[in-house]
């Protein structure tokens, strides 16, 4: 009886399948959390507009999505569209030919050029995906204990140490929550979040990729300074704090200030029973122009062999219009749309990220694009620095020679 | 006239399993491997380039200081197990085989349970034990007064390697108990009865007679050890992730090779150096096991009761 039904329902997909729909899209993406946000308010969205087009999400876990995605291209067997890491991952696809130049693309038109930067030739000639979402970095608070402590939000250097220091004072709170165990935060959190302010954003970052600056100059070394000065607000035993510590030490408000990215927002959300702030990386004197990490993080391609070209540009036209990033930056808070347009969010906490892009200029983390590209890698190595210029166990000049000397031994322009 | 003695079919029948499997899955990669790592990536493809991929691993300043810290810290990893693990586990082995203790049958099995769990509860057990914020570890230092002891071990350059091997040393004291545990129980009681007849009991029966029955097994674990140890990966990357942190301090050879031939975040791999540095975590592991076999095996007196 069970048999019959099943035989009986599989006959029915084989049947109906083909029949239903003209052309069906197969999304590849890494993004196997957000399943049901597709399934339920994204696809359908779409759907409602071209009843034509099937789209079908069909995401891999996250470790394995480069892997998987690169064995599945080279047998042919790859979805429509391609959800893209950005850069070299992608890069490399584009230029073995397995993901399509997208240049032409109307919607391409609603990005600026740094959003597209990480899904470029390096000379800027080819853009192979239609930017999605990026992520801000900034430092979240605990607004309740802003309060109780009399902090105002501080905008410069000299404020934000003044306040840590009267939160350690007082001593309820641990001032910042952030440890060295797992090096990645305090290179991404830390370095890439109050560097752009020292080295003034793209044009230091740009300056750095052509050779013109190094990372023993002035601007490069001041981060680490400042990095250096942290060490006097972590929490006890920071050099063996993982980052879910981290997490879970601000949400259960014992520590007061985290140095953030925008992706903790529904997270922290749904853990922290105080009502939170955020701040962007406080400048040197008020009224500086601010620089803000506003890092292109996903995007999405369409597979260069793929048959059903047509509607797959139909939909990356889609999901590079306003509607879509409305939807889609609203469904995921704190992954932000690169769209020039602006979107209306809901999130008080992703408004306020947002908002910092309106005042600040938008640079990408500085390590990202091209300098990561040799051995030893420079993303990697300044995980090791910056935990080791917090925990004091090397001093940002020694840890900014070692990078630029890392750098130099195979970066052409650098040497 | 005696007839030739038929071949005996059964033993390539029976061996015929064991070594196809052993050859497709450990073999024929092995040799693959070691032949890689003599390649290096060309315009168009795979490029034989001799030996210089070992040649960039001990002679670029950036590849020999990342290896020989990684041995250097394997070394040390195995020196903390070849004097802390195997001499409590002989001990164990010693006190349990102790007829009137009680209880001994739970003893052992408590002792060996740490060696069946996965590498990735021990790590995540421990680091949650040690952590400075939600750990155990400070609290009972604190009980007993003794709270200034306590440091972030797993955070300090100089302790995390230590501290790691002392967990994998919890871990698998289980095994050269075990061992030595049945290497004792198979000695005769007629010499055991000898012995005590002659006046020896105690502790120096254990030195003078069941110490020298035992050495061959002895000789054995350390060579588990050795072997084990230079294999070792497991517990350093889920405790301390690929990068070994903090600042490489617990860097063994498994997770060099792992960062180089998988990446990690931005790097990519490098199937080629990472075979390189394979072909030398072999060498190494070969030389250690030949030393053994030729230097110490063949000189230990076996005793035949």
């Amino acid at each position: 009886m069970k048999r019959t039904h099943l035989l009986a329902l599989l006959a029915g997909t084989a049947l109906a399948g083909p029949a239903l729909a003209e052309t069906t899209l197969t999304i590849e993406s890494w993004r196997n959390d957000d399943l049901t946000i597709w399934q339920d308010t994204i696809i359908p969205a779409f759907q409602s507009q071209h009843p034509d087009i099937k789209v079908v999400f069909a995401p891999t876990a996250p470790a394995e999505y480069n892997a998987a995605l690169n064995s599945k291209l080279a047998a042919g067997s790859a979805g429509d569209l391609i959800t893209c890491r950005p850069f070299d991952a992608s890069l490399q696809l584009y230029n073995d030919g397995h993901l399509a130049d997208l240049s032409g693309l109307g919607a391409m038109a609603n990005f600026s050029s740094v959003a597209k930067s990480a899904w470029q030739t390096d000379d800027g000639s080819a853009t192979f995906c239609v930017p999605m979402a990026s992520v801000i970095h900034g430092f979240i608070y605990n607004a309740d204990a802003f309060e109780q402590l009399g902090i105002a939000v501080p905008t410069t250097r000299d404020e934000f140490f003044a306040a840590l220091d009267k939160i350690k004072a007082d001593g309820s709170y641990i001032p910042m929550a952030m440890g060295t165990n797992d090096q990645w935060e305090a290179a991404t959190m830390g370095y890439n979040n109050i560097g752009p302010n020292y080295w003034k954003g793209e044009e230091g970052r740009l300056a750095l990729i052509k050779g013109e600056q190094k990372l023993t100059d002035e601007d490069w070394v001041a981060p680490f300074r400042e990095l250096a000065k942290w060490k006097d607000y972590l929490g006890d035993g920071f050099e063996a704090q993982t980052y879910p510590d981290s997490q879970n030490l601000f949400t259960l408000g014992r520590a007061a200030i985290y140095p953030a990215g925008s992706w903790e927002i529904s997270g922290f959300n749904a853990q922290a029973g105080f009502k939170m702030g955020a701040f962007a990386p406080p400048v040197a004197a008020a009224g500086d122009s601010c620089y803000i990490s506003d890092h292109t993080d996903i995007a999405i391609g369409m597979n260069a062999k793929s048959p059903n070209a047509e509607a797959a540009k139909v939909f990356l036209e889609w999901v590079g219009s306003p509607e879509f990033a409305a939807l889609y930056a609203n469904a995921l808070p704190g992954f932000f749309s690169l769209n020039s347009t602006p979107v209306a969010m809901q999130d008080p906490l992703a408004q306020e990220f947002v908002s910092w892009r309106d005042k600040c200029q938008s640079t990408i983390r500085s390590t990202y694009q091209i300098l990561s590209r040799g051995t030893p890698n420079l993303e990697n190595e300044t995980w090791n620095a910056s935990a080791n210029v917090i925990k004091g166990t090397e001093t940002p000049e020694d840890a900014a020679k070692r990078l630029q000397d890392g750098l130099a031994s195979w970066y052409e322009p650098q040497k | 006239m005696a007839a030739r003695k038929p071949f005996r079919w059964h033993i390539p029948v029976f061996l015929a399993p064991a070594v196809l499997v052993y050859t497709a899955i450990m073999i024929i990669p092995l040799f693959g491997t070691l032949g890689q790592s003599l390649f290096n990536k060309g315009e168009t493809g795979a490029d034989f380039v001799g030996l210089a991929n070992f040649a960039t691993l001990f002679g670029d300043p950036r590849w020999s200081d990342a290896f020989w810290n990684a041995l250097g810290n394997n070394l040390w990893f195995f020196v903390v197990h070849m004097l802390v693990q195997n001499p409590i586990g002989i001990a164990l082995a010693a006190i349990l085989s102790t007829p009137r203790l009680r209880m001994a049958a739970f003893y052992r099995t408590a002792i060996f349970i740490p060696t069946i769990l996965s590498f990735v509860i021990v790590g995540f057990v421990w680091k949650l034990i040690l952590s400075p914020i939600w750990g155990i570890a400070p609290g009972m230092l604190d009980a007993v007064g003794l709270k200034f002891l306590f440091a972030p071990w797993l955070g300090k350059e100089e302790y995390a390697l230590t501290t790691l091997a002392l967990i994998s040393v919890w871990q698998f004291v289980g095994i050269p108990m075990m061992l030595i545990y049945a290497a004792l129980l198979s000695i005769p009681d007629e010499v055991l009865e000898a012995a005590e007849m002659d006046g020896i009991t105690g502790a120096s029966q254990f030195w003078k007679i069941k110490l020298p029955l035992i050495l061959p097994s002895i000789g054995i674990i350390s060579i588990l050890t050795f072997v084990g140890n230079f294999n070792a990966f497991d517990l350093i990357y889920v405790a301390q992730g690929a990068l070994a942190g903090p600042d490489f301090s617990t860097d063994i050879l498994g997770t060099f090779l792992y960062r180089t031939f998988f990446g990690f975040q931005l790097q990519l791999g490098d199937p080629y150096m990472g075979s390189a540095i394979a072909g030398a975590m072999f060498g190494i592991i070969l030389i250690g096991v030949c030393i053994y076999l030729f230097g110490i095996q063949t000189r230990l007196r076996r005793y035949q009761f």
